[in-house]
């Protein structure tokens, strides 16, 4: 902002550099040019025949006299023209001007008044340092905003080094503030803190835990930092490694430190922001109290909820889920672990699992979201399922899907394999979908509170990912008239006087609704892939496009196709045999889809043109069959040739009615052959 | 950890040091809102007095309770009933993180030896229509103060801005007097005639009160308290001007109370565990519409108008 600012008054530099700390931001710019560029403007006025008035218009908008003005030729006769000159004005002006505009309009996300003025900043604005360095010295830059004017001086590190003093220039600056024990640049306060974060974790024959998101932000937190490491308590070393790891970063902002030969998170490292006597004793100490309230906390909650486990089973656990609302017009949590539970059955069979397994998985994947370790921790989820799931006996797939179902979460979060697993995945986000579609609560344009686009994606991405093969369309109309079957039983109040029928008359529409939405995300997925969305809707519009994985084979088989020589010129050759027919049939008001007969063919491309439908035909159908969408496409490519060939040498619309009729029936049996294996005319282009 | 010449000895001492440093930067030393409020922040001190344009400077104890944080007792951090310190000046001084650092010191936390973090933070009370940006304080990795600039109070913007300081007494009095579990720490001097621990004066209590939030209360009675608390507020508020004396009174304090009150029986409805997700939200509306027209009522007072001296600069 502040050298667009600049270079727009007339200033050019060299370069800018931009550094922050938790109490100052800086701006360095170097090579400004000393004054801005004298400007000259020619401006054209009003004819010397003009009236008075639209020179004193002229004269008024140029800020010029009349006497300044020069009388020039023009191809219509003499004009008034004013030379207008800008001198150039020196930088210090400029750059005051260009940062008071900057400072009072900059973008913070969040920014906030104190004390009684109403200027805006992130936190409370206390001092201003600029000045403007050159051969001749540093000067400071008569910059004034609201009541801070800028000055000279600045602080070093608030408790190390507070007292105030004036620099000279940037480098000055930079090299009294690490003096002042404040690092400028957060990149190198990074850097020294994975540094010696690095060292003291080897020192203990650990390794520190990356965590990108975290450095960044500790960085942000001090100026001078001093990492101080320390051992967790053996005593809270049963706690499994990421309620360790979840505490120590969400909590104390701490870095995990594992052994590397087992795994185990074993030590933390936090970063302070001062040197002290006592070499950071009391910090760390203090940090270690603090570190053993969480984690005592925690392993209080882990102690319970195993107890409760042992005692009671998952499926314990899991009874207070009754009491909690899923949505109020879809029952509780429980009620929607008893679908999800019939649904992960019912699915098994599809993705090779054992339905007793799988919902035995259903039944218990939501039991852990009643413990007291999601209870704090609500990060947790499915992790802290699978180990409760473990210490209550389960296993052969049951505990890593307490833990998986949930997945994928994002594009590009990965997608589980374990059947168990896939079972309940699927299940689960198809039970949400089908649940709000049957209670008509879609997500909109702006809006989608409850995930509906993410869930869609992790079905789509579980289904192509592991080869799925379901017919999704039977699949969501038997679940959501299910669902309006309960609902209607449970809720009848709700429906007023509506019969059962009518009601369950919507799963149907609603189930193809849904359908519909799921093609619109996958073209967004295959899109990101390489497959045009059009490609698609020529796969959408043949049977079976519920079936995601064969449409996508189809697809992919038919992207690959149009990408070849014969598959563009094919498309051509089909769609200028589609038009011609299609206006024929228009204009005659009948189909031709009678039948061509080859005894009709009065040339040697007619003949060959039937020859090679009836060779692509008996090559489609079994190809088709085995879903070889690959060698189908050979099939019609094979067609091209001829098609064109056809197309050079003879003239559909013979004067002979009944030649041309046959070419019509002729030009149907290629739509009719190119139609089995991909509506061509969706394709754009 | 600290100089044993300067060192506090006991959790009233720390209070008393607190108020002493603020009595003598300027602050009128108040007493505790005699209310149930769940904050500091709640007490008419700071919530009505950061509206409007007149100066203000007060500093304050406040028993705050939290019925869904009750452990009966035995947990070593969490109480549902424990003290805030608050400190509210109006408009914010520009040497009010100083200030606050020299609160530290005078309780014994030494800068020179302890880790002390402003860590970015926004604040937002929904129940009282207000929100703030400023920081949490932390000390040794542990948070021991929230540090806000209100920005908002009551859905009125504040000019000028209020700083306000609130302490968590007993997990920073813990920290200072080097003790584990909050039962065990000295209320009065360890060494006077009748010790007292926090624990002789608040572990049976705990005990009865978490017994009585999470198991007891007549949530029916609850109910009914609220919305009576609700529709007095709003009597109250609409009552005809003058009075029968002939006196404009507009009683914005007594509203403010049952404003108090709703938000209290909110909290207890929470820890009885029968208010859904859904009702959450509106509820907390319904408190915010009497904290609302509470700060309307507010600044159309005399309390909180404008001086009639023009402010100096700050």
């Amino acid at each position: 902002m502040v050298t667009d600012g600049l270079v727009e008054a007339g200033l050019t530099y060299a370069g800018a550099a931009a550094f922050s700390t938790p109490r100052r931001l800086a701006l360095a710019i170097e090579g400004l040019t000393a004054t801005s560029r004298a400007v000259r403007e020619e401006r054209k006025g009003p004819a010397a025949s003009a009236p008075d008035t639209a020179l004193q218009g002229f004269l008024r908008s140029t800020g010029l006299a009349r006497e300044q003005l020069e009388l020039r030729d023009d191809k219509k006769g003499q004009v008034w023209f004013a030379v207008i000159e800008k001198p150039g004005r020196p930088a210090a002006a400029i750059v005051a001007e260009v940062l008071e505009a900057v400072i009072r309009g900059f973008p913070w996300p969040k920014s906030m008044r104190w004390g009684a003025g109403t200027l805006r900043w992130v936190r409370p604005l206390h001092s201003i340092l600029c000045v403007l360095t050159d051969e001749h010295g540093a000067q400071v830059v008569p910059l004034t905003v609201d009541h801070l004017t800028a000055g000279a001086t600045t602080r070093g590190h608030r408790f190390m080094a507070p007292a105030p003093f004036a620099v000279t220039g940037f480098d000055d600056y930079a090299a009294r503030l690490e003096r002042g024990f404040v690092v400028l640049d957060a990149a190198a306060r990074e850097a020294a803190i994975w540094h010696d974060a690095t060292t003291q974790a080897f020192a203990r024959g650990l390794e520190v835990v990356p965590d990108a998101g975290l450095l960044a932000e500790v960085a942000g937190l001090v100026e001078w930092p001093v990492v101080l490491a320390g051992l967790i308590d053996p005593a809270f070393l049963e706690l499994p490694p990421e309620v360790l790891q979840t505490s120590m970063r969400s909590h104390q902002k701490f870095f995990s430190l594992r052994n590397p030969k087992t795994g185990r998170i074993e030590g933390f490292a936090t970063v302070a922001n001062r040197e002290t006597v006592d070499h950071g004793a009391t910090i760390l100490a203090g940090n270690n109290k603090v570190l053993s309230a969480r984690l005592s906390d925690a392993r209080f909650f882990w102690e319970n909820d195993l107890r409760t486990v042992k005692a009671q089973g998952m499926e314990g656990m899991a009874v207070g889920l009754a009491l909690v609302t899923f949505h109020n017009k879809l029952g509780s949590q429980a009620e929607r672990v008893l679908r999800v539970e019939a649904l992960a059955r019912e699915i098994a069979p599809l993705v090779g699992a054992a339905p007793d397994l799988a919902a035995e998985a259903a039944r218990i994947c939501k039991a852990d979201l009643q413990s007291a370790m999601v209870g704090e921790f609500p990060e947790l989820q499915g992790l802290m399922g699978r180990y409760y799931a473990a210490a209550a006996s389960h296993n052969d797939g049951v505990p890593q899907a307490c833990e998986m179902h949930y997945k994928p979460l994002g594009p590009t979060d990965a997608v589980p394999s374990d059947p168990v697993s896939v079972a309940v995945a699927m299940a689960d986000k198809i039970d949400t979908l089908t649940g709000f579609w049957a209670i008509d609560e879609k997500p909109t344009g702006s809006k989608d509170p409850f995930a509906l686009r993410r869930a869609a994606l992790g079905v789509i991405r579980l289904v192509l990912g592991n080869g799925v093969r379901c017919n999704l369309d039977a699949l969501f109309g038997a679940r959501i008239r299910w669902i309006l079957d309960y609902l209607y039983n449970w809720q009848s109040a709700q429906f007023g006087d509506v019969e059962r029928d009518d009601v369950l008359a919507k799963a149907a529409p609603a189930s193809s609704d849904l359908l519909a939405f799921f093609h619109d995300r996958l073209k967004v997925y295959l899109r990101d892939q390489g497959i045009r969305h059009d490609v698609i809707d020529a796969c959408l519009a043949m049977p079976g496009n519920d079936d995601l994985t064969l449409l996508v084979k189809r697809a992919e088989a038919l992207a690959a196709f149009l990408k070849t020589d014969d598959g563009e010129n094919l498309t051509q050759g089909f769609r200028r045999a589609n038009n011609i027919l299609t206006q024929a049939e228009q204009k005659d008001g009948v189909e031709y889809s009678y039948g061509a007969d080859p005894k009709f063919a009065e040339t040697a491309e007619e003949r060959a043109l039937f020859k090679a439908l009836d060779k692509a035909e008996a090559a489609i159908a079994p190809a088709m069959k085995t879903e070889d969408f690959a060698a189908a496409m050979a099939a019609i490519a094979a067609l091209r040739a001829p098609i064109d060939a056809f197309f050079t040498a003879v003239q559909v619309n013979s004067d002979n009615a009944v030649i041309r009729r046959n070419r019509l029936n002729l030009l149907h049996r290629i739509r009719a052959t190119c139609a089995q294996v991909a509506d061509l005319n969706r394709i754009e282009g | 950890m600290t100089d044993t010449a300067t060192a506090p000895r006991s959790f009233q001492e720390i209070i008393l040091r607190l108020m002493t440093y603020w009595g003598a930067r300027g602050c009128a030393v108040l007493q505790p809102y005699d209310m149930e409020v769940g904050a500091g922040t709640f007490h008419p001190a700071t919530t009505l007095r950061s509206l409007g344009t007149r100066p203000w400077a007060a500093a304050y104890v406040q028993p705050s309770r939290r019925p869904t944080d009750g452990r009966y007792g035995e947990n070593p951090n969490r109480l549902q009933h424990y003290y805030q310190y608050q400190v509210l000046i109006k408009p914010s001084p520009p040497d009010l993180q100083d200030l606050y650092l020299g609160s530290l010191a005078a309780i014994g936390i030494d800068t020179a030896l302890h880790d002390i973090r402003f860590v970015e933070d926004d604040w937002e009370s929904p129940t009282l229509g207000a929100w703030g940006l400023g920081w949490e304080v932390w000390c040794d990795g542990m948070e021991v103060s929230q540090f806000t600039y209100f920005q908002q109070v009551g859905g009125h913007d504040c000019h000028p801005v209020s700083g306000e300081l609130t302490y968590g007494l007993e997990r920073l009095a813990m920290y200072v007097l080097g003790v584990d579990h909050v039962m065990d720490m000295p209320f009065n001097d360890p060494s006077a005639r009748i010790p007292l621990t926090y624990g002789d004066i608040f572990r049976q209590t705990e005990q009865e009160y978490s017994r009585w939030n999470f198991d007891q209360a007549d949530t029916d009675m609850l109910l009914r308290h609220f919305a009576d608390a609700e529709a007095e507020c709003a009597r109250i508020l609409a009552a005809p001007q003058p009075d029968k004396a002939g006196r404009h009174i507009i009683m914005a304090h007594p509203a403010y109370d049952q404003c108090i009150k709703a938000s209290h029986l909110f909290n207890l409805l929470d820890a009885r565990g029968v208010i859904s997700v859904t009702e959450r939200q509106a509820y907390i509306g319904r408190v915010r519409t009497l904290a609302r027209a509470c700060a309307d009522a507010f600044v159309t007072t005399q309390a909180g108008a404008d001086r009639c001296e023009s402010l100096t600069d700050a």
